[in-house]
């Protein structure tokens, strides 16, 4: 190996901060989609270091489902304030209320489609023509398909059949009226590559990340924290755990796994000893057919 | 650690996809959950056993029909590497999206059903392999099981494709005998093919050496962002974002900004937000420059002794990619990484057949998946290098500007 080489965390940290430039220069309105998750904090560090000592060029956009964990919206608060960026919340409450939307019913009733409503009338109240997500493809089948530039008609639907050609590492953002681009910077990134360079660049997470004690409910093999939005039956054993999250999303469907991590070096070790993915240990929503993602995402989701 | 980039390719059903399952699941990358989903999947099938290309196949269409219809990405490290695997798809059709694959890729693994040797998809894959210059190439004789494993028939397949490689001017082509759907020889090595001596395909990948493809010789520089916080602490500063796309930068280096041709000298580096003296590919930097120039998106920076082309009449090569024809005197835009010109596409010079490697006439167009010579011309001088010398600067594309598709894929001459 000569002088000149990067590491493979370097190779990745050039290519998602080449995606930022593209997107800063080539849309007039672009929007970083915020959900306080490690993915996304990831984003906002990596759109720091391709902007600085200038500020992020656009908002943080954050779709608020109401089911939040209270640790993950401190957080964000914080963070947008620290990057000197703009925060625009979004509330899936509000649409619900004024679209006479239905709420889907159960045990874990999840807001994950009610969700794409207030993504899309957001994108369209603010014009964006490009929304920065943090999805990874090694998270799940139908994302490990998608381009890194991924362009989405007025509906937001996503027409995996039709994907234009992604040449080397030049991304055409051109899109029509109406249209809009969903851009993956850090498409090629593994879940442990996000838990190393978070490690490598010392980035503070929300405590939820580490291990704490929390009140759970086992609900076929996964741990579910005990909250106002789910529903609790007699027949429920509800037992205070040591837990951690592996990713942060609805408090209704995302699981803890039990954990005494509570440094990153401890997270680290923990994630690079699982065999289950992700996805598999911490997502109630993608278990319900085989084709979920696929399905949500023609339907508009990320 | 490193990264290795390399996609798949070969007909369809020569085991592209379970080739990929297999060295995940024998290198223990797949896990638990995912291994269970693609029993339960492959019960469903009623295929024996586990179908391993379900694990890329991830459409709903193409579990329905058994193909690979766009390109999956799937990730796995031992402790030697990072792997990005695109799982290209074998069906003619969709060979744009092997394209898509193979153009970020460094190293190919064509496919060869041992029962059907060296076909016309072969060729095809193998020509884009050579157009597009990929590094490193392997040829993975495979389905060894329904040949009985037999080492006469893996010469006879090596001896066909060394032709094929001959003709292409493909180097470094290494051969290896596989079967996918047993393990033979994908982590571990065959215990039936004791006769091959060389390294399995993941001892190869592994070792294979991937730094020394960048250039670091010829600087190229395209500017892709300027940075002007216009704050009061920031008041004057002005920094030129990109990537560097070969070759090293230093700081005092003599620059000349192109097309423009106004010399200038480098005053600062900066990488991730930290100051440094030197800046090399592909680092995404931000340069600094000792002259108050105007300069935009898409102007060039080099070095006063080692200049790339400008020119606005280019030879190039194209790959239609477009399920609308080339039409030979409209007018596209030519993106050259950040650059956007207006373009005509003036003169189809021939295609080339993909089969026979033959020089046909183009006069009844150019259709999807069809390799052209033509020549173009650009609103502006294009500052680039010949795709043959230097690739990562002579590349590009072309798109509608009526239904804004990227249309071809554009090596510059
Ligand atoms: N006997 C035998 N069968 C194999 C081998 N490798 C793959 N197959 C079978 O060949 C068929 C096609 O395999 P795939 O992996 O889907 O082929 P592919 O190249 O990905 O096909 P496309 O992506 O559609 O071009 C499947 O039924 C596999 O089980 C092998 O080594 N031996
Ligand atoms: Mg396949």
């Amino acid at each position: 190996m000569g002088e000149y080489t990067l590491d493979y965390l370097e190779q990745l940290e050039a290519e998602s901060i080449y995606i930022f430039r593209e997107v800063a220069a080539q849309f007039e309105k672009p929007a970083l989609l915020f959900s306080g998750g490690k993915d996304s904090i990831t984003l906002v560090q990596l759109a720091k270091k391709a902007f600085a000592p200038g500020k992020i060029p656009f908002p943080l956009v954050h779709i608020d489902t109401g089911h939040n964990f209270p640790e993950a919206l401190a957080y964000r608060d914080a963070l947008a304030k620290e990057v000197g960026a703009e925060l625009i919340v979004r509330k899936v409450e509000d649409t619900i209320k004024q679209k006479h939307l239905t709420e889907p019913k159960g045990k874990f009733a999840s807001r994950n489609w009610l969700q794409i409503h207030t993504l899309l009338d957001t994108i369209e109240e603010f014009k964006f023509d490009a929304c920065i997500g943090g999805a990874r493809r090694d998270e799940e089948k139908a994302r490990a398909k998608e381009r890194i530039f991924s362009v989405r008609d007025e509906f937001g639907q996503w027409e995996p059949k039709l994907q234009r050609p992604e040449l080397w590492n030049i991304y055409n953002g051109r899109i029509h009226k109406g249209e809009n681009v969903r851009v993956f910077p850090i498409s090629n990134w593994t879940e442990l590559d996000v838990w190393n360079y978070i490690k490598k660049e010392e980035i503070p997470l929300p405590s939820i990340y580490f291990a704490h004690e929390r009140e759970v409910l086992e609900h076929e093999g996964q741990l579910i924290a005990v909250s106002d939005y789910i529903t609790i039956d007699e027949t429920d054993v509800i037992s205070t755990k040591r837990v951690r999250y592996r990713t942060v999303g609805d408090m209704t469907c995302t699981a803890a796994v039990e954990s005494s991590a509570t440094t990153l070096d401890e997270v680290v070790n923990e994630i690079m000893a699982t065999r289950i993915s992700e996805r598999g240990e911490t997502r109630i929503d993608d278990k319900v057919t085989e084709a979920a993602m696929e399905d949500r995402k023609k339907g508009g989701y990320f | 650690m490193d990264i290795l980039r390399f996609i798949t390719a070969g007909s369809v059903d020569d085991g592209k996809s379970t080739l990929i399952g297999r060295l995940l699941y024998d290198s223990k990358s797949i896990l638990v959950d995912q291994l269970e989903a693609l029993e339960k999947q492959s019960k469903n099938k009623n295929a024996d056993g586990i179908d391993l290309a379900l694990l890329t196949d991830g459409l709903r269409a193409e579990r329905e029909q058994g193909i690979t219809i766009d390109v999956a990405y799937r990730y796995f490290s031992t402790p030697k590497r990072k792997f990005i695997i695109a799982d290209a798809p074998g069906h003619v059709q969709y060979t744009r999206n092997m394209i898509t694959g193979a153009s970020n890729s460094s190293l190919i693994i064509i496919l060869i059903d041992a029962r059907a040797g060296v076909i016309e998809q072969t060729r095809r894959h193998s020509i884009i392999a050579s157009l597009l210059k990929m590094p490193h190439v392997v040829v993975a004789i495979n389905k060894m099981d329904l040949v009985d494993f037999s080492e006469e028939r893996f010469n006879e397949i090596k001896a066909d494709y060394e032709k094929v490689a001959a003709q292409l001017k493909l180097e470094n082509v290494t051969y290896v005998p596989i079967s996918a759907l047993l393990g033979d020889n994908i982590v571990d090595h065959s215990e039936t093919m004791s006769w091959y001596t060389g390294p399995s395909l993941l001892e190869f990948l592994e070792a294979v050496e991937v730094a020394s493809d960048i250039n670091h010789t010829d600087p190229r520089f395209q500017v892709q962002y300027v940075i002007r916080p216009q704050t009061a602490e920031l008041h004057d500063y002005r920094g030129y974002a990109g990537q560097i796309i070969s070759g090293v930068y230093k700081v005092g280096d003599k620059i000349k900004v192109l097309p423009a041709g106004i010399d200038t000298s480098i005053t600062k580096i900066e990488v991730g937000g930290k100051e440094v003296n030197e800046a090399f590919a592909p680092q995404a930097a931000v340069l600094h420059i000792a002259d108050d120039i105007d300069i935009s998106r898409g102007d060039t920076f080099a070095r006063a002794d080692n200049l790339p082309k400008v020119g606005n009449e280019i030879e190039v090569v194209l790959c239609w990619l477009d399920n609308k024809p080339l039409i030979q005197g409209n007018k596209y835009f030519l993106q050259h990484k950040g650059r956007l010109l207006k373009t005509i596409v003036r003169e189809v010079a021939y295609k080339l057949d993909v089969n026979t490697l033959e020089r046909i006439p183009a006069e009844d167009g150019v259709k999807l998946n069809e390799v052209v010579h033509a020549t173009i011309k650009t609103a502006a001088p294009l500052v680039y290098d010949d795709f043959a010398t230097l690739s990562d600067y002579g590349n590009a594309i072309l798109v509608d500007e009526t239904s804004n598709s990227t249309v071809a894929a554009v090596l510059l001459n």
